[in-house]
């Protein structure tokens, strides 16, 4: 009961399901956005290899700027180039752009309304065994309450590339945040992607009785929990949000008037990331039993990112867990 | 940029006493915001805004212009003051500082006053956006594009570690139409900026971080012409100008003292201060 309607991949359950690093997409999708606009321009933080900048500093030596270890500077340096009609996109961890230049993307960025694209890569625990100072499980919540910021978050490497795209194509001021380890496509070329809408992934033919909405790779892991459940009689809706902000409000509320219980689902603290922005519309729209998977007040740490997802309690049987918490509320 | 000639001088001279009575006027309607920097700025964006900067007051948006960016936002009332003066909006309207719904927002804002180049106020972002506006002129001009970008700086907003940052991009681009201007007039808000936070030998600093730097009295007009002329001759190197102040010049009981740094003189200090400017 995938939807048939949003063309995602065929092989969703298979074990062999590609998997390709959400990173990657953004990669080549900026090289995409370079071909296509000559004021796209480049700036990293040393990080070019791993942020996957390097594709597009290959190809276009002339418009790339290295601005070695000073991400306040990499911020302020793109606003800059900005005011001159550059289209830049700034590259480094999200645990140091945005978290170290926070106020430097406020000021100069989002405050002067400057279309510079921050790209936040290595966000969530599955950044694996760096550790916790390299795990980024806030930006969701830093990005989000600033005014005039777009915030994306890709479920794989295919809508990464296309948010790369569409972002250089928006004259306003954006956010993405990738991921470093290959997780699996789920989408492919044909499925829609458009800044402020989500898309139901997953719908069973009879009424939800919970609804998913999850946002980046955890988005396959809540599509294998709503097939778990179909295949026990239970309807379970699952809605992609890949547009954090702005946020698709008619889907969410939609879905929780038809469902009556949303379980949200993200890599990142539960505090002030994707539950919390779903949490606020339908507290004001339609208040329904919400549980929320994600960090609970942790740090991250060393480990293979199998074995944090798990220890976090962000794995496949958290989330059935929660969706049969949830369902329990609703009576 | 022309001769500067004895005449320009003493037109120029009046010009920097209307603004600094602007500055005054502005700050007591206000109600709040900064004196002492202004008014110590005052000769320097006199000679900027009337005799060095290639602009167009009555075409703001010219793509030629040459870029003038104020780091230490603060001081925007001699901004606003000069910008006014120099036919980009009527002085009338400086009277609205820090009003609700003004243009001339407490701290400069791109948005609501399209003049300016960017928004600043919290310190240390401007030199790092000065270089980004550079480096983008490069790319679409090379190297000799005929634009010169001015970037304005207090002495105490150098103890932020981004303008470091900025400083090493700066040199390692070798970007020879950036110029630096310093405003030193060694005072910050809690005090003088030796006693705060120690920044000589700056001079050397900057040096050693490959700049060009000159050293000049920040109320003299040949010596702010002479310098800037000199540092567009530089050609392999980011040239910054330690320009040493007077905060409060012009009035004898606001000079040299940091306490008016961040507050607005009364009305009756306001009335002392514009008697003695206008005496001049």
């Amino acid at each position: 009961m995938l939807n048939p309607n949003v063309k995602l991949n065929k092989k969703m359950f298979n074990e062999s399901i590609e998997q390709i690093a959400i990173r990657r997409g953004f990669g080549e999708g900026l090289v995409i956005a370079g071909d296509e606009d000559k004021n796209v321009v480049g700036l990293c933080a040393d990080l070019n290899e791993s942020t996957k900048m390097n594709l597009f500093a290959e190809k276009y030596p002339e418009r790339f700027v290295q601005i070695g270890v000073a991400e306040q500077n990499l911020a302020a340096v793109a606003s800059g180039m900005a005011a001159m009609g550059k289209v830049p996109f700034i590259s480094s961890y999200a645990m140091f752009s945005p978290g170290r230049n926070w106020e430097q993307i406020r000021t100069t960025v989002a405050y002067n309304n400057q279309p510079v694209k921050i790209i936040g890569s290595h966000a969530g625990v599955s950044v694996g065994p760096d550790g916790g100072t390299h795990q980024a499980i806030e930006d969701i919540a830093i990005m989000r309450v600033i005014p005039n910021m777009i915030v994306l978050s890709p479920c794989d490497s295919i809508e990464a590339k296309k948010a790369t795209i569409a972002a250089a194509k928006i004259d306003k001021p954006v956010y993405i945040r990738l991921m470093r380890e290959k997780t699996p496509v789920i989408t492919t070329e044909e499925t829609p992607f458009e800044i402020g809408k989500a898309e139901i992934y997953f719908a069973p033919p009879m009424e939800p009785q919970v609804g998913i909405v999850a946002t980046g790779a955890l988005v396959h892991k809540a599509i294998l929990v709503a097939q778990k459940f179909a295949e026990k009689g239970v309807s379970v809706k699952v809605l992609n949000i890949s547009s954090i902000r702005p946020l698709d409000f008619e889907a969410i509320i939609s879905l929780a008037k038809e469902s009556g219980a949303i379980v949200s689902v993200e890599e990142h603290q539960v505090v002030g990331g994707l539950g919390s922005a779903i949490a606020e519309v339908l507290v004001q729209n339609h208040p329904v039993p919400m549980e929320l998977i994600g960090v609970h007040d942790q740090f991250g740490q060393s480990g293979t990112p199998n074995e944090l997802i798990e220890h976090y309690n962000m794995g496949v049987s958290h989330i059935e867990k929660a969706v049969e918490r949830v369902m329990k509320r609703k009576n | 940029m022309p001769q500067l000639t004895d005449e320009k001088i003493i037109w120029m001279e009046q010009k920097a006493s209307e603004i600094r009575q602007s500055v005054i006027e502005m700050l007591v309607e206000a109600g709040s915001g900064h004196t002492a920097g202004p008014l110590g700025m005052a000769d320097i964006f006199t000679v900027l805004y009337f005799h060095i900067l290639k602009h167009d007051p009555t075409n703001p948006m010219w793509e030629d212009r040459d870029r003038l960016i104020l780091s230490n936002g603060h001081i925007c009332p001699v901004l606003y003051a000069t910008m006014a003066h120099s036919g980009y909006f009527k002085l009338d309207e400086l009277k609205t500082l820090r009003k609700f719904g003004s243009r001339l927002q407490g701290h400069p804002h791109r948005e609501f006053l399209p003049f300016v180049e960017t928004s600043s106020g919290p310190l240390g972002l401007g030199l790092s956006q000065t270089i980004g506006m550079c480096l983008a002129d490069k790319m679409d001009n090379g190297k000799y594009s005929g634009k010169q970008f001015y970037c304005l700086m207090s002495d105490g907003e150098l103890q932020e570690g981004n303008i470091w940052e900025a400083m090493m991009l700066a040199a390692k681009e070798k970007l020879q139409n950036l110029t630096v201007i310093i405003d030193r007039n060694s005072i910050q808000i809690e005090g003088f900026t030796e006693d705060i936070m120690p920044l000589e030998p700056l001079k050397e600093k900057w040096e050693s971080f490959n700049w060009d730097v000159r050293t000049i009295d920040g109320h003299n007009f040949q010596e702010i012409v002479s310098a800037v002329g000199e540092a567009q001759a530089v050609f392999t190197k980011p040239s910054i100008i330690i320009a040493n102040t007077i905060p409060g010049k012009g009035v004898s009981f606001m000079e040299r003292n940091y306490k008016w740094h961040g507050k607005p003189p009364t009305k009756e200090e306001g009335e002392k201060a514009l008697k003695e400017l206008k005496g001049n």
